[in-house]
């Protein structure tokens, strides 16, 4: 099986590119591969947990817990989250904090890299 | 002992979004990912603008006299700086008027030996070809 890495810069509510993006680490994961998730950017907006459901605006925090539960590795960009405020205590159980070094060195071992980048 | 080969293509003009400046801090990074990696591994980055992205590169920003954020200028030269690969397409320049002379070509001041590449679109394609990995922003 292959790993793939993937990088999103897209917000959670205002873009639908980080519904896309972990929809296909589902699927790459069923398929029994390793996928490393990188968020930066406004993509940060993904690691803020208790984030309030509505049917209007996109909402993972449940399928991204499920899929850390399968193993998906998924790491958000800490400067670029403490920009935003978004400070570790905030953050979504399981969800790690790193440095960019942490995606290069993902992409490294890699065979694929699906970069998809901000608005 | 490997070499892992990225390529960022930045084809966003400044300011707008955060891309630009994203690109360039990603690819700096390359500098410290050794501590994730094996002894003898390395993630290696080369940045070129193209389209509106040349636009990145003009000389004599005033981000911090405006905004009070650090100019998609000085990240350009502080990638210079860590030695980054960076490019800029030639034609695209011209399509806006520009010359090597209008954008930001060394980082004397900081000491660096790397200076911009303008080169032929072909050039880019080829680096593009060569490169393990594209990221677009």
């Amino acid at each position: 099986m292959g790993k793939l890495t993937i990088g999103c810069f897209s917000s959670l509510v205002g873009s639908m590119s980080l519904d896309f993006a972990v929809k296909l680490a589902a699927a790459a994961i069923d398929k029994g591969h390793k996928v490393d998730f990188w968020v930066s950017g406004n993509g940060t907006m993904l690691s803020i947990k208790d984030q309030r459901s509505f049917k209007d605006y996109s909402s993972l925090e449940k399928p991204l817990k499920e899929l850390m539960a399968k193993g998906l590795n998924v790491t958000a960009c800490e400067a670029c989250a403490e920009a935003r405020g978004y400070h570790k205590d905030i953050t979504m159980e399981g969800f790690k904090r790193h440095s960019m070094d942490w995606y290069l060195a993902s992409t490294f071992s890699a065979d694929r890299v699906l970069h998809i980048g901000g608005e | 002992m490997a070499t892992t080969k990225l390529g960022f293509i930045v084809q966003r003009p400044p300011y707008k979004s955060e891309n630009p400046k994203l690109a360039l801090t990603h690819a700096i990074a390359s500098q410290s990912v050794e501590v994730y990696l094996n002894d003898g591994d390395i993630v290696t980055a080369e940045v070129a603008f193209i389209g509106d992205g040349v636009l990145n590169c003009l000389k004599d920003q005033k981000a911090t006299e405006h905004y009070d954020i650090s100019s998609t200028e000085s990240h350009i030269k502080m990638s210079l700086l860590v030695d980054v690969k960076v490019f800029v397409c030639k034609e695209d320049l011209a399509k806006f008027g520009l010359t090597e002379n209008d954008i930001v070509m060394d980082a004397e001041e900081f000491g660096a030996d790397m200076t911009v590449s303008v080169v032929p679109f072909q050039e880019i394609n080829k680096m593009m070809e060569d490169v393990n990995h594209l990221l677009f922003f």
